[in-house]
């Protein structure tokens, strides 16, 4: 909710009902932010772009990257179309299997997003509901989580990443593409988890006090009502805020993992891996192999953060 | 203050413990632990008499305490990969990581905070978007990216810095250092620069945001309602004030920075406990990622503690409430 | 000094916001003679603390000065360049706002800050300064000054610290000291003295006050004269007494009918129907208009100015001119 500072106390008393739904009063001042901040647009256009591209990549990309029997070994080490040697089938050129790097950019941009997205969904469902629970049962559960989350807190999250990514190749030595990917979300959502508990705990403490949620304990509203109903909705702005910087700290992580060689298995190939098959070539000459998935996934993380800055600055009504 | 320095000390160990038994799981129960200890070459007598040693059929806490007891004189065992032993491996790779993890830091601290003032007094200018603006992109980019980069424009394109290895290093007793020598120097260069770029942009933003932050209180208003001198009020108090948090959570990072170093050490091949990390987690060498889990516990532990007595140090509030707290007893 | 101290006239204040531009402050105007006391009363929002801001140039962006102007001993001071206006505050001008904790720099002691103010603004030695500081403080009430001098803002209580503000704000002697609600988030026990303390030093030395507050007893009790504010204009301005007994505009009234008096028959307490306006859509005419029970098509059509009506001035129509209100 708004503070209120002086040279704004005329602006916002004078607006009315000041218990307003904060999802309604969001919706319509944010808009307006984001039509006045042309960075913020130019980074949604870009990371829509790229979302777009990753989620229509099957139609779009002109060639399967995956698919063994489809590639010609005579076709590999092509160029981008525009140099000479290259050839308009392969638009941005081919890697040393002879896969399209655009096919494959698609293709990876998909899982690079698709790890991210889980790994942000898992920590948010995790994370605040732990939060809520900490904050509204307060007392030894509190205390109990809250220690846990100092702790794993002060670790750096690509550490723990690792750790959870090693461990579980180890139990799982073997394992297939879904529980190799589980892992790898799981891995990256650990430390974030921890994050946005300790944000919504925060939150729910102060709302907890405040005379809306006593009025309502007295009327009767069960406790499970009372948090989904009441109090989530007034911790939502900084979990956005959080949920989007770190889908773009979770895209960066899968990337350097993969390669690193310990993120997705080489059989589904995100922006990472192709960076890492790329940088073998890198000093024969042949950039297109790293340049082009390096690109596209500093677009695609600068756009996410982009709109996470700018969402923390629209958020906060005193940073204006 | 006495009390409080007791407080957070014991919190340190209880941190240290918990993290020892999750070394001590992974060791002991993922994969064997025999191996662990002897390595891959050890006769059927070696192990048999290690089981024994070991008490492997003893109840788990003997174990924990056994586990601890070698953890403390720093027995890890022996590395699956190379077959040497644990303690001397980190021992020889500990001053690269370190020494590059320092010259970064200053680095970081260096830039970053004239740079975060900056963009924060002249909030509206262009020069200062623009500085915001870069500074999102070090914050965006992943490390690696920035490492090859690096070495393909200043190593492979202009050849003014070497691209891999610490080049010359002076021994100095148990530690071997690369900072006495130009040829160090010239190593160490673009793999710090790497490991800055995070926290440089990190630090730079954060001094700004609270900076901003300081500029909009109370008694920075009151202060220019005194009439006081911008450069007073700008930096006597409002810089002050921002300086607190930040150095605090500078501190912290120095942490991470520990561990980022895992990735720059791999693009870079520099010879540090970082890249012996990777190693041990794409082999998997479960005694090398056991040892390397509890020295970042101990390291992170004390940075944390050191942070904490710093920000006693420094802020007149939290120093008058301990001693008041003790008065009182 | 022939003319006002200090002379505010016609000011507005605006902010560009997306409904458009908002008009805090319309036309403004009242006057401060030297070592007067005027007090600045109307509810949260109706632009007080604006006022005060605007004339010690501390209006934060986006809002700005869009007309009128401010003078200060017969010379104008809303258009002076940056410096200048440095040099005004502190100097000429004394402020001091609400919350006298987070007024001073926690990481500073109360001696470091007063010293850095008075050398701000005088020639004066380190030493010199020290004692005049101390000085500051006895002056103030506040006990054992010098061994205060060396402490930590967080040390002192709320009371003390507020001396502390008062004193940083009186310590390069302005002729004018614009105190925004120096009283509200302090105990009650503790207001009385800290408006004494106010009414004392400012006497003393020959300044003014301008005492911002949304309370009129503070204003009953302190003040000289009063100007009442609604919806960024001044409604009715006159001395505190005749105020307060015979108020002549319809919203002053009802302020002085709303404050309870021991002496009430119990029944319902008296309110003014109605809420303040919204800066988008402040009435046309007279502002008060739609919640004024004596409103008529004229007080829509048409904003009044402030005119004398008995011994205050008041901008209505139909100004209340009957026997005085009772107590």
């Amino acid at each position: 909710m708004r503070q209120r500072t002086p040279s704004t106390d005329a602006v916002v008393a004078a607006t009315p009902a000041a218990a307003r739904p904060v999802a309604r009063w969001l919706r319509g001042d944010l808009w307006f932010d984001f039509t006045q901040s042309p960075l913020a647009v130019l980074a949604a256009f870009v990371a829509l772009l790229c979302v777009g591209g990753a989620l229509f990549a099957p139609w779009l990309a002109p060639h399967d990257p995956f698919d063994l029997a489809t590639l010609d070994l005579a076709d590999s080490h092509l160029p981008p179309a525009w140099l000479a040697d290259g050839r308009a089938a392969y638009p941005l050129g081919t890697d040393d299997q002879g896969r399209d790097i655009l096919s494959a950019l698609l293709y990876g941009t998909r899982i690079s997003l698709m790890v991210g997205l889980g790994a942000v969904t898992l920590s948010v469902l995790v994370g605040v509901t732990t939060g809520l629970v900490a904050g509204f049962v307060g007392g030894a559960v509190d205390a109990v989580l809250m220690r846990t989350c100092d702790v794993m807190l002060s670790f750096p999250p690509i550490l723990i990443a690792l750790l959870v990514d090693g461990v579980g190749r180890l139990l799982f030595p073997h394992a297939r593409d879904l529980l190799a990917f589980a892992v790898l979300i799981f891995a990256l959502s650990v430390t974030d988890c921890v994050r946005y508990a300790r944000t919504v705990r925060g939150s729910t403490l102060v709302e907890r006090h405040k005379e809306y949620v006593q009025a309502a304990r007295l009327v009767g509203i069960s406790r499970g009502r009372l948090l989904r109903r009441h109090v989530l909705p007034n911790v939502l702005g900084p979990v956005l805020v959080l949920a989007t910087i770190q889908l773009g700290q979770a895209i960066v992580a899968e990337a350097t993992l993969s390669f690193l060689g310990v993120g997705v298995p080489p059989t589904n190939p995100s922006l990472g891996t192709l960076i890492r098959i790329g940088n073998d070539f890198l000093y024969a000459g042949e950039w297109w192999i790293t340049v082009f998935p390096g690109v596209a996934l500093v677009l695609i993380a600068m756009s996410v953060n982009l709109l996470g800055d700018w969402l923390r600055d629209a958020l906060n009504p005193r940073l204006r | 203050m006495l009390s409080f320095i007791l407080r957070r000390l014991a919190q340190a160990v209880l941190v240290l413990l918990v993290v020892g038994m999750g070394a001590f799981s992974l060791f002991q129960y993922v994969g064997d632990p025999v191996s662990n200890m002897l390595g891959q070459d050890a006769t059927l007598a070696q192990r048999e008499r290690l089981r024994d040693e070991l008490g492997l059929d003893k109840p788990a806490p003997v174990q924990f305490a056994h586990f601890v007891g070698n953890a403390l004189v720093g027995d890890f065992g022996v590395s699956l990969r190379q077959g040497r032993e644990v303690s001397a491996l980190i021992a020889e790779r500990l001053p690269a990581t370190l020494e590059l993890s320092v010259v970064a830091a200053a680095l970081a601290v260096a830039l970053g905070i004239p740079l975060g003032v900056y963009a924060a007094l002249r909030r509206r200018h262009w020069d200062a978007k623009l500085t915001m603006a870069v500074s999102l992109l070090g914050v965006s980019l992943p490390t690696f990216l920035i490492g090859i980069v690096l070495i393909e424009v200043f190593s492979v394109l202009l050849g003014w810095f070497p691209s891999f290895g610490r080049g010359a290093t002076v021994q100095l007793g148990a530690w071997t250092t690369g900072l006495l020598t130009t040829d160090g120097w010239r190593h160490v260069a673009l793999p710090a620069f790497t490991l800055a770029v995070y926290q440089l942009a990190l630090v730079m933003r954060l001094v700004r945001a609270e900076m901003l932050e300081a500029l909009r209180s109370d008694y920075v208003k009151f202060a220019r309602a005194r009439g006081l001198p911008d450069r007073v009020v700008n930096f006597g108090h409002a810089l002050r004030n921002t300086l607190v948090p930040v150095l605090t959570i500078s501190g912290l990072q120095l942490g991470s920075l520990i561990a980022f170093s895992v990735i720059t050490e791999t693009v870079f091949a520099w010879p540090g406990m970082g890249s012996l990390f990777i190693q041990a987690v794409q082999f998997p060498d479960v005694p090398v990622m056991a040892a390397y889990l509890c020295l970042i516990a101990l390291v992170f532990v004390l940075i944390n503690l050191a942070v904490d007595l710093l920000y006693a140090v420094v802020d007149p509030r939290l120093r008058v409430h301990a001693i008041a707290g003790e008065a009182r007893r | 000094m022939s003319g006002p101290l200090l002379d505010v006239r016609d000011l507005g204040v605006e902010f560009p916001t997306r409904h458009g531009m908002l008009r805090a402050l319309d036309g403004v105007s009242f006057d401060i003679a030297a070592g007067e006391i005027l007090g600045l009363v109307g509810e949260s929002g109706a632009g007080k603390s604006l006022t005060g801001a605007a004339i010690i140039g501390l209006l934060e962006p986006p809002g700005r000065v869009c007309r009128g102007q401010v003078l200060l001993e017969g010379q104008r001071i809303d258009d002076l360049p940056r410096e200048a206006m440095r040099r005004l505050r502190g100097r000429r001008i004394g402020a001091i706002f609400q919350d006298p904790l987070t007024s001073l720099d926690p990481l500073y002691t109360v001696g470091h800050q007063l010293v850095e103010t008075l050398r701000a603004h005088l020639p004066l030695g380190a030493a010199q300064a020290r004692e005049r500081a101390v000085e500051l403080l006895r002056q103030t009430g506040v006990p054992a000054p010098a061994a205060r001098f060396g402490q930590y803002p967080h040390e002192l209580s709320g009371g003390l610290r507020q001396r502390v503000v008062i004193a940083l704000a009186l310590a390069a002697e302005p002729a004018l000291v614009i105190a925004d609600e120096p009283t509200t988030a302090l105990d009650v026990a503790v207001q009385a003295q800290i408006l004494r303390l106010l009414r004392e030093v400012t006497q003393a030395r020959g300044a003014a006050v301008m005492l911002i507050t949304h309370d009129m007893g503070v204003v009953a009790e302190t003040c000289d004269r009063v100007a009442v504010m609604y919806a960024g204009r001044v409604v009715e301005i006159g001395p505190v007494d005749e105020v307060i007994r015979r108020p002549a505009h319809p919203y002053t009234a009802g302020l002085m009918a709303s404050v309870p008096s021991l002496h009430d028959a119990r029944g319902r307490l008296a309110q003014i129907k109605g809420a303040l306006p919204r800066l988008g859509e402040i009435p046309s005419g007279c502002a008060f208009h739609p919640r004024c029970p004596k409103a008529s098509p004229r007080c829509s059509d048409e904003r009044p100015e402030l005119a004398l009506v008995q011994r205050t001035r008041a901008a209505c129509w139909w100004p209340i001119a009957e026997s005085p209100v009772a107590p």
